[in-house]
């Protein structure tokens, strides 16, 4: 039963993972990434995830309170945190965020600031989808390493 | 946001500014002073003027008109008195001749024959039986000449003494005429001497001297008491020379014939006989005495007009008299009714012209005066309409930007811990926020279109790749109303486009967002094709139906179903398989024949592209079909409270597809669908440029599948169509077949070795036809190939499904189904995703990677490597990459951390760095570490060689600039600044092998 139930979670979690590739959220960077996950670093994914939540939870904060000075933003230093938000969305693959990067860097250029609210707002909400997504996907994935663990204890090197 | 505020109502100002001023050019230009327009106080000047002329000009007809009335009386009575005096004068000579005649008669017998052959008795009987010949004579008497000395012997021969006028006896005198032989009316004057009256008397002598008749000046007749003349004639008694003088005229005298004429009667007689004797009065003069005109006939003051007269000359023979005839009108002229009434006509005539021209200008006037002030009005309504256009543009910006910010702290608040109602709350307010942004930003759309302020860029964009997003956006709700969701994109549509991809975008979403709101059941397809192509579409329908039974694949079960995507019957049959077909096969020929060759219109700069979007919804009532592009119009009040919108949304997908350079139409069939069609213009890409943006604008999709082959089982062609497509763009090989039994006896040929076929690497199945239970056949035989262990490799078997449920799903599995399902709409890079899963990144591709992996396992074992990145996320996944090859990887978060490990001696063997740094960028960190290797180089080469940590002589640490964008300028740059090389992020296996053997020689 429990290696069914490991088959059934891989399943889950592929056609979460299809659903994700196809809604064009995520692209094939990720799998890059989970090809990098091997036995020397078995939590690898969830780790650099994590760095990246982390990470962009402080960019996404500062580029609120950038944005919210009205009477000067900063467009320069938001060009840098954009930069930097682009470039850790695409290690990880996260292709949905990094075009709402490319169009806030965009705005932001252009120092407009209305559209830099509504790429701002943009990205959060695709953020905070992205990161529902992950945890479920984490949890699935944590879900089924403990029942192949179970199931094949030698097999599952 | 008061400065903001402050601004935008300047703007206003101005704009409004510039609006006053439009009208007045406007205002300034439309006044085209017409003439009328221009003359109009001069108007009843011209109608008085006028009246005036025609006055003049009726006056004059009428003169003209009298003149020549008067001429013609003039003419009429001249000819009427020339007639008479004509008429009287041949009687008059008639009369003359016939005395004459009397006169040789008595010659002749009187004198020439002896005795004498008339006596008193002849005479009187001749003359009266010849009366009628002399009408006018009242009686011809003859008197003979006799001398004093000869009148004893008359007196005695003729038995009477001479008597004078007075019936006296005579007294002595030379010469003596009396008369002898009279007709009988005149018998009372026989012995009288003619002599003895002074006008006879003259008479005789004159008549005598010339030889001719002569006359005498009127007077009274004895016996009638009228107007008369007496004529007379000489009769001489012997022959005269041919050239008598007048001595001998007087000589051969042998007496004188006289006769009376009565003038009076003789006139009166005559114009009896004429015709409008009554107009005319004639008088008829002597005017042998000029000073004193004798009057012949006519009473001498008779009334008549004597305003007008004639003077017709008469000739009666006698030179020494001269007679005239003047005729003159009884009445006056009568008044000339005739040129009075035409000039008064005329005149009035005219006058009602004039008045009528003067009220036609005057509403002319009126009209035009009308027309300005409309004009007016009209430019005044525009600028309003304008000016609340803007507002509305202004006022939804300014409201947009709070709104903003309500929705980002209700995303913070949501992101922070809260209780389950809170969240709840939270929630629901953040979704009413963001449908009333949305809301907002339609009516910008709107407003900012009618402003004309929206622009539409043109950048390249893969469109492609926006209608895969766009699908991809409606996905889960489509699949979970069952409604297949679908899109097709012609071979001939270029892969990238110049246009605004966020407009072309919002039409699709608009679109196929309607469209997935009012469909239930069916299906929704996008379809993309080049305009041009319709028409060999249309010609080939014609042909289709000769040739309809040959689509070998459809089995005769399907045809009560429509050839639609899904088999539910659609709106507009363009897209169903008829001509859909021939769109494919045509583009497939096309593309065949002219691999090398340009395409013509490839050479064009623009492309028109034909868009359609069919759904099997509930399509649009056919009342409200008219309105259908009306802002704030649904098809009826129903539809906001069932399906929710505002109905601004075609409105605005109308004006933006206009603004792309094309028309939107549709066709709708309630209860059976809608089909929207728009075409638009977009710009071709020139290659050069679309190779830089290519990166930045589309997902690259995977190579690795190129050459694959793959048959798509599915029974509905259109389907079918749109499965090629995303393989095709993947680079698999489609082949399409009508049911899993073909495909599975094409693999089983193969497994006999026949090789003839293609053999397949994938099996694509839709789930319907797995569904109806055909399969039974091809799982097992599946199964056997399994059991018996063939050794050719077996193809892949995937699934195809709008949805799809748990038991299925294990249904499917069991049926052999088991490497994967692909949930639809499909989109090329989700599926590329899915096939890489089932496939293991392709069976060839896997062992080319193992070699390559391998290899950079070799070349990376064991190196020590510095990763500089301030992005943690970066630097732990180019970490993981490099450790995964076995090298040793630190880490530094800035230029600066680098520097300082970078410190001679030091033990990496390469270094991988970020270019954009805050602080420190890759660059000058780079520039910072040649400085200081070369330093250490010249330390070392000048002061004893310590080679223990020297490699190769020299410091030179292999920098490899990191770096998102591949632009070649950013390359010359890393090389400038002294890098080795370059490696894109995130890393690509093939890439960091080429850029890591350089240094790392195997």
């Amino acid at each position: 039963m429990l290696g069914l139930a490991a088959d059934r979670l891989r399943a889950d979690m592929n056609r979460l993972l299809a659903f994700l590739f196809h809604q064009g959220i995520l692209d094939e960077q990720f799998l890059q990434l989970q090809q990098l996950q091997d036995e020397s670093s078995p939590n690898f994914v969830s780790e650099v995830v994590n760095i990246y939540f982390h990470e962009s939870e402080k960019l996404l904060r500062s580029l609120r309170s950038l944005l919210m000075d009205r009477e000067f933003s900063d467009y320069n230093k938001m060009g840098i945190h954009l930069n930097q938000f682009m470039g850790s969305s695409s290690s990880i693959g996260a292709n949905r965020i990094r075009n709402v990067c490319v169009a806030f860097r965009a705005a932001s250029e252009q120092n407009n600031r209305a559209g830099c609210l509504r790429a701002l707002e943009l990205l959060e909400h695709e953020y905070c989808f992205l990161k529902n997504k992950l945890h479920e996907l984490f949890q699935i994935e944590q879900q089924r390493v403990l029942a192949a663990g179970v199931r094949y204890p030698m097999q599952n090197i | 946001m008061g400065l903001k505020l402050q601004q935008s109502q300047h703007q206003h100002q101005q704009q409004h500014h510039s609006v006053a001023v439009k009208v007045n050019e406007q205002t300034g230009t439309k006044r085209g002073y017409t003439f009328i327009q221009a003359n109009r106080a001069w108007l009843p000047k011209f109608l008085l003027l006028w009246v005036m002329v025609m006055a003049f000009l009726s006056t004059w007809i009428y003169k003209k008109m009298d003149a020549d009335i008067k001429v013609r009386r003039k003419e009429v009575l001249s000819s009427m008195c020339d007639e008479r005096a004509r008429m009287l004068q041949d009687q008059f000579s008639v009369s003359v001749n016939h005395v004459h005649a009397l006169a040789i008669l008595i010659s002749t017998f009187h004198y020439y024959k002896n005795p004498s052959a008339i006596d008193q008795e002849t005479f009187a009987e001749y003359t009266a039986r010849t009366a009628f010949e002399r009408p006018l004579l009242s009686g011809v008497a003859y008197a003979e000449r006799v001398v004093h000395s000869e009148r004893g012997q008359f007196e005695r021969q003729h038995g009477w003494t001479i008597k004078t006028m007075q019936r006296e006896p005579s007294p002595v005198r030379d010469e003596y005429a009396p008369v002898i032989l009279s007709q009988e009316t005149v018998s009372y004057i026989e012995s009288l001497d003619m002599m003895s009256g002074e006008e006879d008397r003259e008479n005789i002598l004159r008549a005598r001297a010339t030889g001719k008749a002569v006359l005498t000046s009127p007077f009274r007749l004895l016996g009638s008491h009228h107007l008369g003349v007496v004529l007379t004639f000489p009769v001489y008694k012997s022959k005269l020379p041919t050239r008598p003088t007048v001595e001998e005229r007087i000589e051969a005298t042998a007496g004188y014939l006289g006769g009376a004429f009565d003038v009076e009667s003789l006139v009166e007689n005559l114009l009896g006989q004429l015709a409008g004797k009554q107009a005319i009065l004639v008088n008829v003069y002597d005017i042998t005495n000029s000073s004193d005109y004798l009057i012949m006939y006519g009473h001498q003051n008779q009334d008549g007009d004597l305003a007008l007269l004639y003077e017709s000359k008469l000739d009666f023979g006698d030179p020494f008299r001269k007679h005239t005839m003047i005729c003159r009108y009884q009445q006056k002229a009568p008044t000339p009714w005739t040129a009075l009434t035409t000039a008064f006509l005329f005149f009035v005539i005219c006058l009602l012209v004039g008045y009528i021209l003067y009220g036609a200008a005057i509403h002319i006037v009126k009209v035009e005066d009308d027309f300005h002030e409309m004009q007016e009005l009209k430019v005044r309504a525009e600028a309003a309409d304008v000016a609340k256009s803007q507002f509305l543009a202004t006022v939804s910006h300014e409201i947009r930007t709070p709104m903003n910010g309500i929705l980002g702290m209700l995303a913070l608040l949501l992101d922070t811990d809260l209780s389950s109602t809170q969240r709840d709350y939270a929630q629901t307010a953040q979704v009413c926020g963001k449908a009333l942004i949305a809301l907002i930003n339609e009516v910008l759309d709107r407003a900012k279109i009618e402003a004309g302020k929206l622009e539409m860029e043109t950048v390249p964009f893969d469109l492609r790749s926006i209608l895969d997003d766009v699908l991809s956006l409606f996905s889960e709700k489509s699949r979970n109303k069952g409604v297949e969701l679908a899109v097709f994109v012609s071979d001939k549509v270029p892969e990238m486009v110049m246009g605004d991809p966020g407009r072309f975008r919002q039409i699709i979403t608009n679109l196929v967002g309607n469209s997935v709101k009012f469909t239930e059941r069916g299906h929704i397809f996008v379809k993309v094709h080049l305009a041009e192509n319709t028409k060999p579409v249309v010609d080939a329908k014609v042909e289709t139906c000769l040739n309809g039974g040959s689509d070998g694949g459809v089995p005769i079960s399907d045809a009560h179903q429509f050839k639609t995507l899904s088999g539910y019957e659609a709106a507009d049959e363009r897209n169903s398989w008829d001509s859909f077909k021939h769109l494919v096969s045509y583009e497939e020929s096309r593309y065949d024949a002219s691999i090398n060759m340009t395409v013509p219109g490839e050479t064009s700069q623009s492309v028109t592209l034909m868009v359609s979007v069919e759904d099997t919804g509930i399509g649009i009532p056919l009342i409200a079909q008219d309105r259908v592009f009306m802002p704030f119009m649904q098809a009826d009040s129903s539809t906001s409270r069932n399906y929710g919108g505002t109905g601004i949304g075609l409105s605005i997908t109308k004006c933006l597809v206009e603004l792309m350079g094309g028309h939107i139409s549709f066709v709708s069939r309630p209860q059976v669908g809608s089909t929207f069609t728009f075409t638009a213009d977009f710009g071709r890409c020139k290659k050069a440029s679309f190779n830089d943006t290519k990166k930045s604008n589309t997902e690259d999709l995977p190579s690795s599948f190129r050459g694959l082959k793959a048959i798509v089982v599915d029974r509905k062609p259109v389907r079918a169509a749109v499965t090629r497509y995303h393989l095709k763009r993947l680079g698999i090989l489609p082949e399409v077949s009508g049911s899993v039994m073909i495909s599975a006896s094409a693999c089983g040929k193969n497994g006999s070795s026949c090789g003839s076929k293609i053999q397949p690497d994938i099996i694509l199945v839709e789930k319907d036809l797995w569904l109806s239970g055909e399969d039974g056949g091809l799982s097992s035989r599946m199964l056997d190939w399994k059991q018996n262990g063939h050794t050719f490799k077996l193809p892949k078997m995937i699934l195809l499904a709008t949805n799809i449920t748990n038991v299925e799903l294990e249904k499917a599995k069991a049926a052999g189904f088991v490497d994967t399902v692909i949930m639809k709409p499909m989109r090329a890079s989700m599926v590329a995703a899915c096939l890489q899963q089932v496939l293991g990144i392709g069976n060839k591709k896997q062992v080319g990677k193992d070699a390559q992996n391998g290899s950079l396992r070799s070349l990376l074992c064991g190196k020590k490597i510095l990763v500089v990145d301030d992005n943690m996320v970066n630097r732990r996944v180019a970490a993981g990459a490099l450790k995964k090859f076995g090298a040793a990887v630190e880490c530094a978060e800035s230029g600066k951390v680098a520097l300082k490990l970078l410190q001679i001696p030091h033990s990496f063997d390469a270094c991988f760095m970020d270019i954009q740094m805050p602080e420190m960028d890759g660059f000058e960190a780079t520039r910072q570490i040649r400085m200081m290797e070369s330093q250490a180089n010249e330390q070392m080469n000048g002061g004893g060689i310590d080679k223990g940590f020297a490699r190769n002589g020299e410091w030179h640490v292999p920098i490899l600039a990191m770096t998102a964008d591949v632009i070649h300028a950013t390359y010359d740059e890393c090389l400038k600044c002294g890098m080795d090389g370059y490696v894109s992020k995130p890393f690509e296996e093939e890439n960091l092998y080429q850029a890591v053997t350089k240094f790392f020689k195997v």
